[in-house]
């Protein structure tokens, strides 16, 4: 008698066969064929049981710590931008180290440092919703020169109420904020053209614009509308205006690349929503095969402008920037922006038709393929430039969207990637005709050539990966060398903390021909883009301290002969520098209740890394942290009668503790006199108020 | 009519007894692994319910359009309580009359119930992995879901294992039991 039973534990993740296994073989001695049973039973539960796939752990191979670790005292190779999401600020983390620097804060308030509470940096936030001390920083654009990068600035976008900001890389500062009108969302930002031409900006909701925009949700199709706009910024100050914005039909704009090399000269968005729901988009917005990219000729656009075919539309929008000399942000309220109408302005745009919800859309290193990447479809298409020119030169068209003419697919298509893994997300390239697809669903990297499309190595991420970075990747010269998972899912990656749990990225060596997982480390907020530079293209340029004598801040005290305290009505304002180890003035009399205190507090360390703080009791704000050289104000309502202590926040020299110093508050009614000193040993009960 | 041996009859009359432990632990279980979910997913089918992670397997799956699993899309739950009744009923039956003629039925019936129960099972798998949702986001073309029977299978992102849980065990140890307790008799009576 034989006993054949399934082993169907066939379990790997290469494999779907189910193999059958004979196990046991039951002899026919009828004194142990019970035993036998028994036993058998047992076998078949433990290899049931032994099917579990392998865990992460297995992952690491040779020897991954030495390629991480950076000596203490030595640098990083690279510096990595990475976007805060939620938290709306930049950080910046050493690699290979994955060592956290420094978070910037740009669309947040940062009561670390004051942005967003000092008097300078809060007209930074300013909107035309007025003050908005929040956004969701998605993206990071650092500035290129033909196509590579220059280490100037590094660009962010704020999801939320649309803007775009710019950080000084010497000074690694938010120093302006441009809002974006007839925007619902900008998500597709602030990717750049190849000559920092221009950052753009392209809607993530399409909403109803125009004189009329109390519309029903439902007339979705008829009122609402997206536009793109492209920024223009100075070659020399960075300075950000709006060039132009197109007004395109009502779908959710994505992401976006700028072409370059061939290709320059052109954007690439992709769009997904093309069934215009207004509603459960989860279902109602991913009912179509194919959605779209979006092909800009934006050298086209500029020449319309040129020739006055554009149309200037009533705006309101805010444009904030930071004054290096005085020190100050100011908030400019803007009224209008150019407009051009590509359905009118036929060959601006075109659609290509893209499978599924298309979420990455990068050109590559030679700016001849476009690769898009549907985040429900299960293949990459890769587009050609070439092919998408011939097809608009012969009217290669399937026919119109809205009015905007739709290329053939076919006919743009270069190749598809077949079965390159499960929710394709974003594309990076090395500088070997590589690309690395980050999947979602399958939570790994994929990497494939650009050329052959063929799928050359895969590793798991942990997990569940969004956003990928390669050093220089989106450039025409990538860095190359390593490839940066920014992971979606943390789970159990990392000691727990309750269900809030850190946020994290993992590292790997693409320097050989099989990708390697060196590290995983954790981030702040929540990541999505990042980019990477060589350190030595910003470290020479690094601003070390500011030179007391540029500072024409109005209030600055460029000495301590300078302080004073100073009434204008309900208003006082307080000259104060601060130097180790004592704040001058730190004795002031003459405050009342009703009035508005401003401490204006100059920083006159003139060396590296002497940062003074300032804080006082019962402000309704944070402190402030003034870097050498600066002067940054707190704004202070004293709500009591009495003395209120202030201090240095950051310890600054081996008499920190000292620095310190007392606010006499006195009665609205009161004849105190304003009266101000450091270390004048005053006789008892002088004064008047004993 | 062959009668029993005493001590097959005993355990017939014991292995018997011991199917009503089913309804108090899973009969059936189905695991699932993704590389979002090293730990693992369960759902534990129970003779007249489910458990375990029931909703997030819904969750997850409703993207690819299949059907939430409730309590409910499964009538079996309504009548297995009585099925499993008459199976005992009979056990106690086939030791009251003590005839190998009973030991036979009984095993019979018990295996019976066993492919009865696995065809159902496979029938609903076959509907809940086929019959998906026109409208669902991810649709892969020729792919369908259909969970294994028995064992393990790769299905898109995740790994899906199904197999017995302790009242399984308990109903093929008995089911084994009785085959060697056949045997045993079959051996006995025909020296």
């Amino acid at each position: 008698m034989r006993a054949i039973f399934w082993n169907s534990c066939a379990r790997t993740t290469e494999k779907n066969n189910t193999k059958i296994e004979t196990l046991f073989i039951i002899n026919h001695n009828m004194k142990t064929s019970i035993k036998s049973a028994l036993f058998l039973l047992a076998g078949v539960a433990l290899t049931f049981y032994s099917c579990k796939p392998k865990g992460p752990q297995a992952a690491i191979i040779g020897d991954a710590a030495s390629k991480v670790y950076v000596a203490p005292g030595k640098y990083d190779e690279f510096y990595n931008i990475v976007s805060g999401g939620f938290n709306g600020q930049m950080s910046i983390y050493g690699l290979p180290s994955g060592r956290l620097f420094r978070i910037i804060p740009v669309f947040s308030q940062f009561p670390e440092n004051g942005y967003g509470f000092s008097e300078e940096s809060k007209p930074m936030l300013n909107t035309s919703h007025g003050y908005v001390p929040w956004d969701d920083l998605h993206h990071i654009a650092l500035s290129l020169t033909n196509g590579e990068h220059d280490g100037r600035w590094a660009f962010g976008n704020g999801n939320n109420t649309p803007r775009v900001a710019r950080v000084s890389l010497k000074t690694f500062k938010t120093e302006e904020i441009l809002e974006l009108p007839n925007s619902g969302g900008n998500h597709s930002s602030p990717f750049i053209t190849e000559n920092s031409e221009y950052i753009v900006a392209g809607t993530r909701f399409s909403i109803p614009m125009g004189d009329d925009k109390d519309v029903p949700i439902s007339t979705y199709k008829k009122n609402f509308k997206g536009t793109i706009s492209f920024i223009k910024i100075d070659p020399t100050s960075g300075r950000m205006s709006i060039g132009f914005q197109l007004k395109t039909p009502g779908v959710d704009f994505d992401l976006s690349r700028a072409g370059k090399g061939p290709s320059h000269g052109w954007f690439f968005f992709s769009c997904y929503n093309t069934e215009q729901a207004y509603t459960l988009l989860e279902v109602n917005a991913t009912q179509k095969d194919k959605d779209f990219i979006m092909a800009v000729n934006w050298k086209k656009a500029e020449e319309y402008i040129a020739q006055g075919k554009g149309s200037m539309v009533k705006a309101k929008y805010a444009h904030n920037v930071l004054n290096e000399t005085t020190q100050m942000a100011t908030s400019e309220m803007m009224t209008e922006v150019m407009q051009l109408d590509p359905t009118i302005l036929k060959d601006i745009i075109y659609f290509i038709p893209c499978p599924k919800s298309p979420h990455g859309c990068d050109t590559d290193p030679t700016g001849e393929y476009i690769v898009a990447s549907g985040k429900l479809a299960a293949l990459i298409p890769v587009f050609s430039f070439t092919k998408i020119q011939k097809a608009i030169a012969d009217k290669d068209f399937e026919g119109e969207f809205a009015g905007i003419p739709v290329i053939k697919y076919e006919s743009a298509l270069y190749g598809e990637v077949k079965k390159p893994g499960l929710g394709p997300l974003h594309t990076e390239f090395d500088n070997n005709g590589n690309a690395y697809t980050s999947f979602f669903v399958s939570s790994e990297i994929v990497k494939w050539n650009v050329k052959t499309l063929e799928v050359l190595d895969r590793v798991p991420t942990y997990y569940s990966i969004g956003h990928l970075s390669v050093p220089g990747g989106p450039t025409r010269k990538p860095h190359g060398k390593y490839v940066v998972a920014y992971n979606k899912i943390t789970k159990d990656r990392y000691l727990p903390t309750g269900p809030e749990l850190t946020q994290s990225a993992q590292l790997y060596d693409i320097s050989g021909d099989k990708m390697q997982l060196l590290l995983d480390f954790p981030t702040t907020g929540e990541p999505h883009y990042a980019e990477s530079i060589p350190a030595s293209m910003i470290t020479p340029n690094s601003v070390k301290f500011y030179k007391i004598e540029d500072n024409h801040h109005q209030y600055a005290a460029r000495g301590e002969k300078e302080t004073k305290v100073e009434r204008k009505g309900k208003e006082v304002h307080v000259y104060m520098t601060a130097i180790r180890s004592h704040l001058t003035p730190d004795n002031i009399e003459g405050v009342k209740m009703g009035d508005v205190v401003y401490f204006h507090v100059t920083n006159l360390e003139q060396d590296w890394d002497v940062p003074h703080g300032f804080a006082i009791k019962g402000a309704a704000n944070a402190e402030i942290l003034v870097m050498p050289g600066e002067t940054q104000t707190l704004k202070w309502i004293p709500d009591e009668v009495g003395v209120s202590p202030f201090y240095c926040t950051d310890f600054c020299s081996a008499l920190h503790q000292e620095m310190q110093g007392y606010v006499r508050v006195s009665p609205a009614n009161s004849n105190v006199p304003i009266k101000f000193s450091t270390g004048k040993i005053e006789p008892e009960a002088a004064g008047p108020g004993k | 009519m062959k009668t029993l041996r005493p001590i097959t009859r005993i355990s017939l009359g014991v292995s018997t007894l011991t199917l009503i432990a089913t309804y108090y632990v899973p009969l059936w279980q189905i695991l699932m692994w993704a590389p979002q979910y090293p730990e693992g997913l369960e759902m534990k089918i129970w003779i007249n319910t489910l458990s375990g992670d029931v909703k997030i397997i819904s969750a997850l799956n409703h993207y690819i359009g299949m059907r939430i699993i409730e309590v409910s899309m499964f009538p079996e739950f309504g009548y297995m309580i009585y099925i499993v009744g008459f199976i005992i009923g009979a056990g106690l039956l086939a030791c009251l009359w003590n005839r190998r003629i009973g030991l036979i039925v009984f095993f019979g019936l018990i295996m019976a119930a066993g492919v009865g129960a696995l065809v159902d099972f496979w029938l609903w798998g076959y509907d809940y992995g086929h019959n998906l949702n026109p409208d669902a986001a991810i649709k892969i073309e020729g792919m369908s879901y259909q969970p294994p029977l028995i064992g393990t299978k790769v299905l898109l992102n995740f790994t899906a294992f199904s197999g017995p849980d302790i009242g399984g065990w308990i109903f093929m140890g008995v089911g084994v039991l009785l085959f060697g307790l056949m045997v045993l008799e079959w051996k006995t009576n025909s020296k």
